[in-house]
């Protein structure tokens, strides 16, 4: 298996909800709490496994926001767990779900390095670092529905724009997306293989906005504001 | 990237450290100008052990969590930080020999002593590759990516190492002109290497904004951090040092760990002025301390195309 997830840039608003909803579960989750900062102070700051961004694309006119959520990738060449040396961080076999065990770590920052994605984040207070587990507490937790065994942020997201899945199988969900829309992997050039991809935005014919041709009844309705005074 | 004064200082200091160890026993070994008096091998061998546990004792100060230190042993399969670890701790039983056997017999030169001593030279030297490839292995940082790291970690380790020596060479009052020669050669080395650095790095390449975001044929401005404050990431990585005041540090550099160094080791070899080789010595971890705080400074992780850098 190889569990990851996909990322529709296309339907992403950019609500940050699927953050809140892995700050909130993973809080309490294995790899707790997520340590918070200053926050309610002048500069808050804290653990998030789960980060959005947002970027304009293109020039105006053709221009677009695309917001840009990234969490830890599960990549296949996972560098940050190669250059670790206790141990601590591992990928495991079964599903290749990339973890910290927090009981190893010694928090030299050293996977944080190798990490292309900002993945990996400290946290001052354990020591430790700390970074998505895929909500590997959720996952494969029996005792909830079936349906709900998925991570907090595909579960949360309303814009559906995140599926979960194993891109092992080229006919789960996750597989097909990518294979249908075009799914990429984000600076392939280092090669690290990462599993989550990205959908890139679909193609509209641009909406017209200048030199418009009006219709008869929206000529009337402007004669009409224009005489009749409020 | 962040640049801890703690990391500055492990490779600084255990870097001339491994250096110094390594030129004993050459030393020793060929009887380099008369080799090493006892005196001289002991003074060369204790400042050995300083430098290398200033350096060891400051890497774990960079430990968010030093309990599980010991750990840092296990993954000498495929971690340089574990290797460098291991090297490092396997220098201190043939230093410390070395040390006693000198201190015992008073004979530096023989056979068990240069045993000691070249095993121990062999690991510090282990342990610097080590060190440069903890840096050299990182796809993430172009300014590191590259195998001139580990060399210029060799030249400036055997930079720091010669400078030292020459100064107990000239501080207990023996000749020292064949000792300065090869400190100044090695300076000079340093010199050409970090140049072959500079301009190295100089011309980007790599990752930009484009492949990080995948969108290759449009450009990529960033509207939005996504944070309302800064965070672990914008604080180990984002620093950056602009080219100007870069270039004026560099000048810096070059003063303080080549210059100042390379006069001050010539007076002191014409007046046998043991004050002029300490200043010598002193300039030149000063200088290359100052080299360190570019290396970190001036390597841009690609994390930083996230936050809105074109290019890195």
């Amino acid at each position: 298996m190889r569990l990851g997830l996909v990322i529709d840039l296309d339907t992403c608003v950019g609500c940050h909800a699927c953050a809140v909803a892995c700050k909130e579960w993973n809080t309490s989750g294995t790899t707790a709490p997520l340590t918070d900062y200053n926050p309610y102070g002048a500069k808050p700051s804290g653990v998030w496994f789960n980060r959005i961004r947002h970027y304009e694309i293109g020039e105006y006119p053709y221009n677009k926001t695309v917001n840009f959520p990234m969490s830890c990738m599960h990549c296949e060449n996972a560098e940050c767990v190669t250059v670790c040396p206790t141990g601590a961080s591992h990928k495991r076999p079964e599903d290749g779900i990339v973890l910290v065990d927090q009981s190893k770590c010694m928090g030299c920052n050293y996977c944080s390095w190798a990490c292309p994605y900002g993945a990996r984040e400290l946290d001052r207070v354990s020591g430790t670092m700390k970074k998505c587990t895929l909500c590997i507490d959720r996952i494969y937790d029996m005792e909830i529905p079936e349906e709900e065994r998925q991570p907090a942020c595909v579960l949360t997201c309303p814009a559906h724009a995140r599926m979960f899945g194993d891109f092992d199988d080229p006919e789960s969900p996750v597989s097909r997306a990518v294979r249908e829309r075009g799914g990429y992997q984000l600076m392939p050039e280092l090669n690290y293989d990462p599993s989550n991809h990205y959908l890139p935005p679909r193609v509209h014919a641009p909406i017209p906005t200048e030199g418009l041709k009006k219709k008869a009844g929206a000529k009337v309705k402007e004669w009409v504001n224009r005489v009749v005074e409020r | 990237m962040h640049a801890a004064l703690a990391v500055i200082f492990l490779t600084l200091f255990s870097g001339g450290g491994f250096g110094l160890i390594a030129l004993v026993a050459i030393v020793n070994d060929l009887h380099i100008d008369g080799g090493l008096s006892p005196v001289q091998t002991l003074a060369a061998v204790i400042l050995s052990l300083i430098f290398v546990t200033i350096g060891m004792l400051s890497s774990t100060a960079h430990l968010a969590n030093p309990k599980n230190a010991w750990r840092a042993f296990t993954r000498w399969r495929t971690s340089w930080l574990a290797r460098e670890g291991i090297f490092a701790v396997a220098y201190y039983p043939f230093a410390f020999a070395y040390l006693v056997w000198t201190f015992v017999t008073g004979a530096p030169e023989a056979t068990v002593g240069l045993i000691l001593a070249s095993l121990a030279g062999v690991i510090g030297l282990i342990t610097i590759f080590c060190q440069g490839m903890i840096y050299a292995v990182l796809r993430t940082i172009r300014q590191w990516n590259t195998a001139l790291v580990p060399a210029n970690f060799y030249a400036m380790g055997f930079a720091i190492g010669a400078t030292l020596l020459a100064a107990v060479r000239i501080v207990t009052g023996e000749s020292a002109g064949v000792f300065v020669g090869i400190a100044i050669a090695l300076i000079a080395a340093v010199a050409v290497m970090k140049a072959i650095y500079y301009f190295w790095i100089a011309r980007p390449s790599g990752p930009t904004i484009r492949t990080a975001t995948g969108f290759n044929r449009s450009t990529v401005r960033i509207l939005d951090q996504g944070h309302t404050f800064g965070t672990f990431l914008t604080e180990e990585f984002g620093h950056t040092l602009a080219r100007d005041k870069a270039r004026g540090i560099k000048l810096m550099m070059y003063f303080f760990a080549v210059i100042v160094p390379i006069i001050a080791l010539a007076f002191a070899v014409a007046d046998q002025s043991a004050v002029a080789a300490v200043i010598a010595a002193v300039s030149i971890v000063f200088g290359l301390g100052v080299e360190r705080w570019l290396f970190f400074v001036e390597a841009q992780h690609v994390v930083n195309l996230y936050h809105g850098r074109q290019r890195c």
